[in-house]
């Protein structure tokens, strides 16, 4: 039933690779192996979907795959840098430059504007000089230059998450990390985030994808599914036919 | 991330709980202006006592007799009547004591004053012409007695304006001329000094000055030529020192005494006094600014109250922050900015406060009293505060920012 790991081989350099990655919790007494040996490669402009039920690990893996936790043993490589032997101010380092991150519940600060929010990770790059230009820019690439002067709460569902979005864009990540991001979404602007992480995708970017939901997972084009802890399945899809490894 | 951004960033902060801020300041706020008002008072006494004792007299020094001793043994304090006429005669001897400019002996003697019906009490002292001279005094109208009176015995009197208050309903020119009675001797009023206020070192405008002939002669009773003290003055305030020098080579040899610890007198000259009390009011001063630095401690606790819940209210925003990237020094900037914001407006809001207080204090308290000092605003006390605040708001912001730059940020984005 376990399929083995995938037999497609990379078309470059991966952007990100995963050797036997294992995570274990200790939870008071207990201990609990959220990952058991997850071995994964995303090539550059891959759009990737993770999936699996609640308690397979995935957002542990989402966690490990964007540096806020370390594996337990094994390897990851980033954009052919080890994180493992990094120190919390360096991953803070990489998630600043490297990863765009965007949530489930859209993660802006309140009471900030859209344009503050998505200057933020330029301020803490150190960007000085045209950080309202770039973080403007990457407004209008998600459709909201209008609404720059807007807080969080004046805006609706869809456009805190492309808020979001324009926020994991601003500091030209290697690839964008979203997990669950229409998980708070109503169908039709469910429809509108999936379209804009596909076009970003075709115009280049590397997602992956966390998500429970088939119809989500069917934008992606590659499909990696996990069940307690383990790649139980990785298949890529091309022109909508599902080709499995 | 600058020092600009961190501010703007604590500014939106602390903006988004104006309440909040605002309440929190005012602890602080309450602090500072008390710590400013009675700093403002304890300088505005030691000003006051400062400003009187230089009144008491320019470059003075002043005698007293002191223990007699007898066969080396001590008499105690005050037994001694140990100055005398001569010693007066020798200090004045410029060839002996080239720095003293006069030497004048006082001669305390005690009487009710009547004219009229009216009667009063006042020091009165036995003196010479010199006087006015030596204590600063002002003679506002008449004259000083004169020499010839004092070697006369003459029976005149220069009075101080409360004096004249009681007795001749104010006005100084009315008191010249009039006789008044001192223990039932008429004396004729010649002179009275200006007014030089009251404080507190108490009333300096009621006296009336004799001359110390007449004094001994008919007031002194059996007492005989008994000299209280003698006052020095030095020609300027650099020859302190050297007269009292001077004076004291003088009074030992008068008095026929060769060990300078055996001196049947004591000396005091005017910086002594103002070191004397300038160290009461300094002590004075620093307890007054004590017990209100203890309100700017509590404003301080209240400050890293309300720093621990912001930081876990806002648990989810420091999670995000993380995960995009900020470093721990960043959070822990971001926070330590805010509470130093926090603290440090509202020390300046205290200063603007306590200044404001004083200023008014000073109009109301003139108002209520002459002797209630008039508070005085130091700028080094006003910079002190600022810095203290700013420095209670590191302190006390230290623990929950650091708590907050500690934090995993993937517990923080999970919180609730």
């Amino acid at each position: 039933m376990i399929s083995p790991p995938p037999a497609v081989p990379p078309r470059a350099e991966p952007m990100i690779e995963l050797e036997d990655v294992t995570k274990v919790y200790r939870m008071g007494k207990v201990e609990v192996q959220a990952l058991k040996g997850v071995s994964i490669r995303v090539a550059p402009g891959e759009f990737v979907a993770i999936m699996g039920a609640s308690g397979s690990g995935k957002t542990t893996l989402m966690n490990i795959i964007g540096c806020l936790d370390l594996p337990t043993s094994g390897r990851y490589l980033l954009d052919g840098g080890d994180v493992r032997k990094l120190t919390d101010n360096q991953l803070a380092v990489i998630r600043n430059r490297k990863i765009g991150f965007v949530f489930q519940s859209f993660n802006l600060i309140p009471r900030s504007t859209a344009l503050h929010n998505v200057e933020m990770p330029l301020i803490y790059a150190g960007v000085g000089g045209d950080r309202r230009r770039r973080a403007v820019a990457a407004l209008e690439a998600v459709g909201l230059a209008d609404r720059a002067r807007h807080q969080p709460s004046e805006l609706s569902g869809g456009q805190q998450q492309r808020v979001a979005i324009a926020r994991a864009l601003v500091t030209e990540p290697a690839i964008l990390l979203a997990d669950e991001p229409t998980g708070n979404l109503d169908t039709g602007s469910s429809g509108e985030i999936m379209g804009l992480l596909a076009e970003l995708n075709a115009q280049g970017r590397t997602i992956v994808l966390i998500t429970h939901e088939e119809d989500i997972a069917r934008f992606a084009s590659r499909v990696v599914r996990l069940r307690d802890g383990l790649v139980i399945d990785d298949s890529r899809r091309e022109h909508g036919v599902e080709v499995s490894a | 991330m600058n020092v600009i951004e961190a501010l703007a960033l604590a500014v939106s902060g602390l903006s988004a709980n104006r309440l909040r801020s605002a309440l929190t300041m005012l602890g602080i706020m309450i602090g500072v202006s008390a710590v400013i008002l009675l700093v403002a008072f304890g300088t505005g006494a030691q000003v006051q006592i400062q400003s009187q004792i230089q009144n008491l007299g320019s470059n003075v020094i002043y005698v007293s007799p002191s223990s007699q001793r007898v066969g080396g043994v001590s008499q105690g304090f005050g037994t001694g009547n140990t100055l005398t006429q001569s010693d007066v005669n020798a200090l004045n001897d410029r060839g002996q004591a080239p720095d003293i400019v006069t030497a004048i002996p006082v001669t305390q003697v005690q009487g009710i004053m009547i004219y009229g019906n009216q009667n009063w009490f006042a020091p009165t002292s036995g003196t010479t012409a010199d006087f006015p001279q030596v204590r600063n005094y002002d003679v506002a109208a008449g004259a000083m007695f004169t020499d010839s009176d004092v070697r006369s015995a003459a029976k005149v009197v220069v009075i101080g304006q409360t004096v004249v208050d009681n007795l001749f309903g104010g006005d100084p020119n009315a008191a010249v001329g009039q006789t008044i009675k001192i223990s039932r001797v008429p004396f004729r009023v010649v002179g009275v000094f200006g007014s030089k206020g009251a404080g507190s070192l108490g009333n300096q405008d009621n006296l009336a000055v004799i001359p110390i002939d007449t004094a001994w002669d008919y007031l002194a009773g059996a007492r005989g030529k008994n000299i209280n003290q003698i006052i020095i003055q030095a020609t300027d305030s650099n020859s302190v020192q050297a007269a009292e020098n001077e004076a004291t080579a003088v009074l030992l040899t008068q008095h026929k005494i060769s060990d300078p610890n055996q001196a049947d007198f004591s000396m005091q000259s005017q910086q002594d006094i103002l070191n004397t009390f300038g160290q009461i009011t300094g002590v004075l001063t620093a307890v007054l600014g004590a017990i209100a630095g203890i309100s700017l401690v509590v404003g301080g606790i209240g400050i890293m109250n309300i720093m621990l819940v912001t930081v876990t209210e806002r648990t989810r925003e420091i999670g995000i922050r993380k995960a995009i990237g900020a470093q721990r020094s960043d959070i822990l900037l971001q926070f330590l900015i805010e509470s130093m914001f926090l603290s440090g407006f509202g020390g300046v809001l205290g200063i603007v406060v306590g200044a404001g207080l004083s200023r008014w204090l000073d109009g109301a308290a003139a108002g209520i009293s002459a002797s209630i000092p008039p508070p005085v605003v130091s700028v080094p006390s006003v910079l002190l505060a600022f810095g203290v605040s700013v420095g209670i708001g590191l302190f006390f912001g230290i623990y929950p920012a650091n708590r907050a730059a500690a934090l995993h940020p993937i517990e923080a984005l999970r919180y609730e």
